[in-house]
């Protein structure tokens, strides 16, 4: 009966069905054949025996990841570096919405949203170029410490300094742009709303708690959902930009880890299945928050 | 009516101190790339020498970085590509990505709402890098120009993103003329995408600057040096040092001249996308409002 309907929806609207073909292709072999590739993760794969003839050794991949000494300290780096980031970048661009928000002048809120926007656009590459020439010992955090009597180092070779440069020069990358989507929230906010607060005496603080924030509220609880099922993807590519050896301690995420095991080293099955745990991770991440969104505050993504 | 009302002094200092803030914020945003410009124009020797932070060019002023790198051919070859990927990739990102999302906006399409959750779980959940990998040297991608083309012609974060700009077009506009007769690629022609512009330019000048400034997969699906983007170049001149790529057709440059094409090449990598973004500015927020997966 279903099959009927779909074959007489089909007939009225044959055009749609060709429309779509196209992009479900391209999803099928670029999206879901990779999903049907991640069985290697359970195989000792060799290219030479590919996909079919590969041994199967069951969670052997697994259990020597999680036994081997980079399990830890590649999952820390990844919670640490995305932890920081959810701590201090993801308020960073609601508090410039709202300091944006609070300018009177057109123009000016204009401009600075121009300039704000600027280092979005700039590529990885060229960013991660500027952090190294910035961190470097010749560089000018190096000679501002010089002035202040300490003496010339280079800090992005250091570990213990990677979590900070990380984090500081991602805020600067993305606040601006981040800010879009709370921005858009606040002027969606009714002017009638305020209105009637003032006219119940409310001051600019009281409006600030009871208008402001609740219009925001289901912005931020959505983009927090994002945010948090997005927790073992920390910016694999700038990372790989900017560490080195020297500070594999505290910059080697699990996504790094990945790509030298698999690309580098081509230990392909092992690799695929440091990449399975990490998305499993994320997608029970993000089915969760939605969940308990879904449960305390009725905004979801899903 | 509005606000005309006298302004407490506590107000004042909070509106001075926040435009002083977003001052600063805005100046901060700009300073690396203000250094990078004047350091472009400035004398080779002059900032082999004293290198550090520039917020003002120096004197004198020269343009010879810039004609040193007119001879790197390397140069021209990556930036040849890049725009290859860029117009390849733009065009084929649009056509995929608009027939997807007039369809899937579209209720006269019966299995709309499952087709679109195998679209959107790609989202949520994919092969990651080494099978993709493997894909594509199994698909005997490895070194063609195809493998950047295909891997990256279609995102389902901007399909939806369109499929909502499209949902919002009234009904009724798409019923009277088909009344008249036309048919479905009409109606997106004429209806459709003159009435979400907006949001078609937006995802376009994303897709454009993702593509432009893309590097990863060229790293590793791609070891011929032909066909390289210029973001490949710029990585091993910016973040290995190396003076491969600056090797030069003619003659071989001057140490000096080569710190000092750094930061050309930087800016010429830089400024196309840096022009072309704040045109599109006030419509960014359609294309990064995404809502609900479900409508």
């Amino acid at each position: 009966m279903r099959m009927k309907q779909l074959l007489a929806n089909y007939r009225q609207n044959k055009l749609l069905y060709w429309l779509i073909l196209p992009s479900l292709i391209f999803l099928f072999i670029f999206n879901y054949i990779p999903m049907g590739g991640l069985i290697i993760a359970f195989q000792d794969y060799s290219f030479t025996r590919g996909i079919w003839g590969s041994e199967w050794i069951g969670f052997e991949n697994f259990t020597d990841f999680f036994s081997g000494m980079y399990f830890g300290r590649t999952l820390g780096n990844t919670l640490a570096l995305s932890g920081l980031d959810l701590l201090f970048n993801f308020p960073a661009a609601i508090i410039l919405a709202l300091m944006l928000n609070e300018v009177r002048s057109a123009r000016f809120k204009r401009t600075i949203q121009t300039v704000s926007y600027m280092p979005h656009f700039i590529s990885m590459v060229v960013a991660a170029g500027l952090i190294k020439e910035f961190c470097d010992s010749s560089g000018v955090i190096s000679s501002l410490a010089v002035q202040l009597g300490g003496k010339p180092q280079s800090y992005i070779s250091q570990p213990q300094y990677f979590r900070s440069i990380f984090t500081i020069s991602e805020i600067w990358k993305s606040v601006g742009f981040n800010s879009i989507v709370y921005l858009a929230a606040l002027s969606g906010i009714s002017e009638e709303l305020y209105e009637a607060a003032r006219i119940d005496g409310a001051g600019r603080w009281r409006q600030l708690f009871h208008v402001t924030f609740p219009g925001l509220l289901p912005t931020v609880i959505i983009m927090l959902i994002l945010r948090c099922g997005a927790i073992m993807n920390v910016n694999f590519e700038k990372v790989l930009l900017l560490y080195s050896p020297s500070t594999y301690a505290t910059a080697d995420i699990i996504s790094t880890y990945v790509y030298r095991m698999g690309i580098i080293k081509q230990k392909i099955g092992f690799s695929t299945a440091v990449g399975l745990f990490n998305s499993v991770i994320s997608l029970i991440l993000v089915l969760g928050v939605n969940k308990l969104s879904k449960m305390y505050t009725e905004t979801s993504m899903f | 009516m509005s606000m005309k009302i006298k302004e407490s002094p506590s107000r004042k200092i909070f509106v001075f101190l926040n435009t002083f803030l977003l001052c600063l914020i805005g100046f901060a945003c700009v300073a690396p790339m203000i250094h990078v410009l004047f350091c472009s124009f400035s004398d080779p020797t002059v900032i082999a020498r004293e290198g550090g932070f520039r917020l003002w060019p120096v004197a004198p002023f020269s343009f010879e970085g810039y004609r040193a790198v007119l001879s790197y051919k390397n140069v021209l070859i990556g930036y040849g590509n890049t725009l290859i990927y860029v117009i390849g990739g733009v065009l084929l990102n649009l056509v995929l990505t608009i027939s997807a999302a007039y369809v899937l906006s579209r209720k006269r399409f019966a299995p709309r709402g499952f087709v679109t959750m195998i679209f959107a779980f790609t989202m949520l959940f994919n092969g990651g890098m080494i099978p993709n990998y493997l894909l594509v040297v199994d698909l005997g991608l490895i070194d063609s120009r195809w493998a950047l083309l295909l891997t990256s012609a279609f995102n389902t974060f901007n399909m939806i993103i369109l499929k909502n700009a499209f949902l919002s077009v009234p009904d009724s506009l798409e019923e009277s003329a088909r009344l008249d007769g036309a048919n479905d690629l009409r109606i997106m022609w004429h209806i459709i995408i003159p009435l979400s512009k907006a949001s078609i330019a937006v995802i376009t000048l994303f897709v454009a600057v993702t593509l432009w400034n893309s590097w990863f997969t060229a790293s590793i699906y791609i070891t011929d040096r032909n066909k390289w983007p210029i973001q490949m170049f710029l990585r091993e001149i910016l973040i290995n040092n190396s003076q491969k790529s600056l090797e030069s057709g003619a003659q071989a440059s001057a140490m000096a001249l080569q710190i000092l094409v750094k930061y050309t090449i930087t800016i010429i990598a830089t400024v196309p996308i840096l022009c072309i973004y704040p045109f599109v500015q006030k419509f960014f927020v359609k294309g990064v409002l995404i809502g609900s997966v479900k409508e």
